[in-house]
């Protein structure tokens, strides 16, 4: 075999996978989203942002990865902190930590379920310490904002491990050197990790941002597990245009919206956390 | 003298052994945090349909088995189950079948186009992946592949053939060439050292990533759904019956997607950080 046409020859399956079903599906569904019938339109936007649930359901995607993200990050932070000092028992800790890694979002909608429910373990708990005499409904369509909550709590519960795990392969990277050369000029633990951790980490603490926020956009089977229709969601109105309403060209309107947020606030996170090339490790 | 020296020598032991109790306790809180809910799931799952319904909860099971043999005998379900094993088989040889072949060629090779490959990987990743099913099923319904197991595994190899690059370019990576060139000189074809040398070296790491993308298959939702109708996998089944199903089929459903996924986590837990850690940076 010809010994440059190798490597060409090694790539080619998944280089033509990926133009066949990553790159060519994106063309389509920008084209399906821009035309009607054959002809070029805006109309499937306006038909998008007509809707009197759409401002809710942008605030509510939104919102959720505002309040999500943010408090997934410190307990990421928290996690991998604990599992590199940890002495004994590490590997053990590390297991379960990552253990939501490998769940769906929608088994981990139906676990929160389990909690929430009217007749859940909340409940049950809230009427044996005795807070409430009979059940409360955490979940119906009038209460909006205990359905956010749940929806949150999941959502942290279920995806910080994607962060942790990217944070503790970036702190094993940190030269051990550092450490003991700031605990030699009496620097705290908590100055250490301001001073040393967090701004070594930073190119793991960048991709992990990136992709938590896209994956936070993202948010569907929770929703639909825990909030049906009561909590709208880009990605579950996405999906109702599809089926519900069977309308292609608004659905593909919708998903195209959903990209352009995901690339800005990828594009937003790669310069305000950049890191140099020569600040790299 | 000595009495001046130890009273610190003292107070930074028992602010040491402080600290070492508030790791351990934070390590045990994260623990429960993770494994409390799925707890609660799977007590539902062993408990009785009428148990599950009623109030209060009890918080241990009582290992009735009449949740679980309601979901396995309820219409449709052995079918799912089946329709995900197929389709995360499919993703797994896929992914694999594409991406170790690519992943040899990154780690062995220099040649002009490399970086263009691997930002193309990269790409995929501020994407959201799971829309692309949108104008697939249009191209699926022409091709006739709507509805097939093999359709929808051609899209989740979209999600995990990116892992499978990265993860084989960093399972290759790791051996060395020298080992390769050993057996050249001792008459071996690239093929033949390839077989002999490399592949018994990296088999293990290449079964944890094709795991892996198993794990990623039997986990999504969003595709799953939007494409399949008659053939549906476990979590659109789940999905599409949320509104009508019975608390008890739902939580029975929920835990025969999490056991699984547990166990899958636990297989791979050695490589997590190769996978996560390396592949992202």
């Amino acid at each position: 075999m010809h010994g440059k046409a190798l490597p060409y020859l090694l790539l080619m399956p998944a280089t033509l996978f990926l133009c066949i079903f990553f790159l060519y599906p994106f063309v389509l569904v920008a084209f399906e989203a821009v035309t009607r019938d054959g002809a070029f339109t805006l109309d499937n936007f306006r038909t998008m942002a007509g809707g009197w649930k759409f401002p809710v359901t942008v605030r509510n995607t939104l919102l959720l990865a505002a309040i999500v993200v943010p408090i997934q990050l410190v307990m990421a932070l928290l996690m991998a902190s604990v599992v590199s000092r940890l002495e004994t028992g590490r590997s053990a800790a590390l297991y379960v930590f990552a253990i939501p890694l490998g769940i769906s979002d929608l088994a981990a909608g139906l676990i929160w379920l389990a909690i929430f429910d009217q007749s859940g373990f909340l409940n049950t708990l809230l009427s044996s310490l005795g807070v409430v005499d009979k059940p409360i409904m955490f979940l119906g369509y009038q209460s909006k904002l205990t359905i956010f909550i749940a929806v949150a709590l999941a959502e942290i519960w279920r995806a910080t491990a994607i962060m942790m795990v990217i944070l503790v392969a970036g702190m094993g990277l940190i030269p051990k050197e550092y450490y003991e050369a700031a605990e030699v000029f009496g620097a705290s633990p908590w100055q250490r990790f301001l001073r040393i951790t967090l701004p070594l980490l930073r190119p793991s603490l960048q991709t992990a941002i990136i992709l938590r926020v896209i994956l936070a956009f993202e948010v569907f089977a929770v929703v639909a597990a825990l909030g049906g229709t009561n909590l709208p969601v880009l990605m579950g109105e996405t999906y109702n245009w599809q089926f519900t309403l069977q309308d292609r060209n608004v659905a593909a309107a919708s998903a195209l919206l959903i990209l352009a947020i995901s690339i800005g606030f990828t594009l937003f996170f790669l310069r305000v956390l950049r890191v140099p090339k020569e600040a790299r490790i | 003298m000595s009495a001046v020296t130890q009273a610190p020598a003292a107070a930074t032991a028992d602010a040491r052994k402080a600290g070492d109790w508030l790791l351990i306790a934070t390590a045990i809180l994260l623990c429960a945090w993770v494994l409390l809910p799925i707890y609660l799931l799977i007590v539902n799952a062993l408990s009785s349909p009428d148990e599950v319904t009623a109030f209060p909860k009890h918080f241990f099971p009582s290992f009735d088995l009449g949740s679980l043999s309601f979901f396995i005998n309820f219409a449709g379900v052995a079918r799912a189950l089946w329709n995900s094993v197929l389709v995360a088989t499919l993703t797994m040889i896929l992914a694999i079948g594409f991406g170790a072949p690519a992943g040899y060629a990154l780690s062995r090779f220099d040649f002009p186009g490399k970086e263009s490959f691997r930002f193309l990987v990269l790409m995929t990743r501020a994407f959201p992946l799971p829309l692309l099913a949108l104008p697939l099923a249009v191209m699926f319904i022409r091709t006739g592949l709507d509805d097939t197991a093999i359709g929808l595994a051609l899209v989740h190899t979209t999600l995990a053939l990116p892992f499978a690059v990265l993860i084989t370019f960093s399972l290759f990576s790791g051996i060395p060439v020298e080992l390769e060139e050993a057996a050249w000189t001792l008459g071996c074809t690239r093929w033949h050292a390839f077989r002999k040398v490399v592949l018994p070296l990296a088999l293990p790491g290449i079964a944890a990533s094709a795991v892996f993308a198993f794990t990623i298959s039997w986990n999504e939702v969003f595709a799953a759904a939007v494409l399949t109708i008659e053939n549906r996998t476990l979590t659109a089944f789940l999905l599409q019956s949320l509104g009508e199903s019975p608390l008890y089929l739902k939580f029975a459903g929920g835990a025969a997607l999490v056991v699984p996924a547990l166990i899958f986590i636990f297989a791979v837990r050695k490589y997590l950080f190769a996978m996560w850690g390396i592949a992202n940076r």
